[in-house]
């Protein structure tokens, strides 16, 4: 026996090492037919190891109190080296994020891979999605500036909007009476501890759940029913290599786009850092318009189409919510859009062109025009998920076939 | 089709831009960062009219000159040019640029402490300031004579008027329709806008210092990424070429 060898069997006596890299790479059957949209979970990975990374370092400079909170950031964005590139990472990161997340999501409705076995696992992806929200809307309190502070102010007061324990649970969130110096060292514990910790757990039972069924395929055929001799199956790949070397592929071109938005738009027009946070929190001044970052925006948007501030937040998180119930609300059996009726497709079709709107008018000042619009694409939001038990009841699909196509 | 609707998810938001003042339309002046001497005659600009009352905090004297190249052939800060020139107070050549004018004089004085304009143009954007610093007008009801078309009844004096000269507005039923020049200042109009471009470059600069270097730094970091995705999408036809 070689040295290596030797030092490999005696860790292999002492560790679970080589079973756990069987199990999830060099033998986990990945189906052969992914396409682009499978990148998105190797790519959300990705990204929620350089958040983790950018955010130890931010962590080392940044100050958790109002009156140095903003100043070291720009302490970091001048004095620190290469801080602004490691402040840039981070917050191009959260961004680039939810594009991830949103696409990952966007396929697995279009494949329909919250599906039976699937809908655990579909469930631990929206609890994932959930604490994301949690931790951006808290990290976006950090800075300290004006959007920071009002955007805060806004989001924690809809809790005072529920009867009876409102004010007490808003009083509770915040830590004071308004957003301050309480609340913001509250945010940066469950920022940088308390979610990341929830959000790594949930990520490893995201990918254990995934393991346990086997993934899906945009056929939406399971490939397990055709085993060979060996008691694989015949449209299967192992991941490593053949997964790893084409995901290493997509990373590199991801990290092209990474890297064009950190060098050379940083601030993405206002979109990924919104221009009136440059500007130190000011209790007292309110901003004219107060508008979360783009990934909030289409709750965001439905809350502000209803005027009574408590149906508004009951609508916003049911819009939430009411993704985690996706498993059980459609009801056709044919997993893949490739198969799938038409009703299906105009239903989703509308539901994207709802929440891009959705996502732009809660960027822009509210009119009578943007409410109304607001309105109506609140409605086809909700009515995608409504309707769903009948509209894909009696879809017609077509034949699927029994094995997957390259 | 199916793949458009992803991209549209990602792409819509980000393309529509709603940055449209109403009201006065807001003039765009030249931001370049490479331009040293224009933003080294901002820089004296700056602290000859501005600094008096506004701040840098968050740009030190030093980064200032790096930036805006006041350095030797070795690329070394020329600290006693820096001195001489361009520090009126106390500070030493490592400090912020503070203005000795106190929070509390300010608000005496003008009822309201002059805003640091470190990160000025990140908040409000250069067209914004160009155009603030152009829409002064002669206003007698205004406590400093002064009034802007821009922004309206704000607190501070029209600085620059010995440079502009006096302007005064022209009305179409008691609104504002434009501003007209009735007095000459020492500059010429051509002569005060170059001067307030350099000025609004440099304030660009001490919004972003690292802008330069980021630039510079992204077109290495994508060329590198470059290679290394065709070395990637190599590898994985490789190890593909024998999947069905």
């Amino acid at each position: 026996m070689s040295k290596v060898a030797r030092i490999i069997s005696w860790f292999d006596k002492r560790t679970t090492w080589r079973s756990l890299y069987q199990k999830h790479m060099s033998q986990y059957d990945a189906p052969k037919n992914f396409n682009f949209w499978y990148f998105m979970g190797s790519l959300a990975l990705l990204v929620l190891g350089i958040q983790l990374i950018s955010g130890i370092f931010l962590a080392m400079f940044y100050v958790p109190t109002p009156k140095d909170a903003f100043a070291s950031i720009e302490y970091i964005m001048r004095d620190v080296n290469y801080g602004w590139l490691i402040r840039y990472i981070h917050t191009t990161g959260a961004s680039l994020f939810f594009c991830v997340i949103y696409l990952h999501m966007f396929k697995a409705i279009m494949y329909g891979s919250y599906k039976k076995p699937r809908e655990l696992l579909w469930v631990f992806g929206m609890l994932i999605y959930l604490i994301l929200l949690a931790e951006a809307f808290m990290g976006y309190l950090l800075p300290w500036g004006q959007m920071s502070y009002w955007g805060a102010q806004v989001i924690t007061s809809l809790f005072g909007a529920i009867p009876v324990v409102g004010n007490k649970l808003m009083l509770w969130i915040r830590g004071d009476y308004n957003i301050a110096g309480a609340t913001l060292s509250r945010f940066y514990a469950l920022h940088i501890v308390g979610l990341p910790l929830l959000l790594v757990m949930l990520v490893w039972q995201h990918l254990a759940a995934l393991h346990k069924v086997g993934s899906n395929n945009p056929d939406g055929i399971e490939i397990k029913k055709h085993l060979n001799k060996a008691g694989k199956p015949f449209d299967s790949i192992p991941f490593h290599p053949y997964y790893t070397v084409k995901d290493i592929f997509g990373m590199a071109i991801f990290l092209i786009i990474f890297a064009a938005i950190i060098f050379f738009a940083p601030t993405m027009g206002g979109y990924f850092l919104e221009h009136a946070n440059f500007i130190p929190a000011n209790p007292l001044i309110t901003p004219p318009d107060i508008a979360p970052v783009w990934y909030m925006t289409p709750f965001y948007a439905i809350l502000r189409a209803i005027p009574d501030k408590l149906t508004g937040v009951i609508a916003m998180i049911f819009a939430i919510v009411i993704l985690f119930f996706l498993p059980w609300l459609d009801r056709c059996e044919v997993k893949s859009i490739r198969y799938r009726g038409w009703s299906f497709k105009l239903a989703l079709a509308i539901f994207v062109i709802s929440f891009v709107v959705l996502g732009y008018l809660g960027t822009v000042t509210v009119n009578t025009l943007t409410i109304s619009l607001a309105r109506i694409c609140a409605i086809t939001y909700f009515g995608f998920f409504l309707l769903m038990p009948f509209y894909t009841r009696f879809e017609k699909t077509k034949a699927v076939p029994k094995r997957v196509k390259r | 089709m199916k793949r458009w609707w992803g991209l549209l998810i990602v792409l819509l938001p980000l393309v529509v831009m709603a940055a449209s003042y109403e009201g006065v339309p807001l003039e765009k002046p030249t931001i370049n960062y490479s331009d040293k001497a224009s933003l080294q005659r901002g820089a004296k600009y700056f602290m000859n009219y501005c600094s008096g009352c506004h701040s840098l905090q968050y740009l030190r004297y030093e980064q200032m000159a790096q930036g805006i190249g006041i350095v030797d052939k070795n690329g070394q800060v020329l600290n006693q040019l820096v001195k001489k020139n361009l520090i009126f107070t106390g500070a030493k050549i490592t400090d912020p640029i503070i203005s000795t004018m106190s929070e509390q004089q300010g608000i005496d004085w003008f009822g309201i402490a002059p805003p640091d304009l470190t990160l000025e143009v990140r908040s409000k954007g250069a067209p914004w300031i160009y155009t603030y610093l152009r829409s002064f007008y002669q206003d007698k009801k205004r406590p400093l004579g002064t009034n802007n078309l821009l922004y309206p009844d704000m607190a501070m004096p029209n600085v620059l008027e010995p440079l502009q000269g006096v302007q005064i507005p022209v009305s179409e039923s008691h609104v504002i329709k434009g501003l007209k020049l009735v007095k000459l200042g020492s500059l010429s109009p051509k002569e005060f806008d170059k001067m307030l471009n350099d000025l609004v470059n440099f304030l660009a600069f001490a919004s972003e210092p690292e802008k330069a270097e980021r630039h510079k730094i992204g077109v290495l970091v994508i060329l590198f990424l470059v290679i290394f995705a065709l070395l990637a999408y190599l590898l994985k036809k490789a190890y593909w070429e024998d999947i069905s």
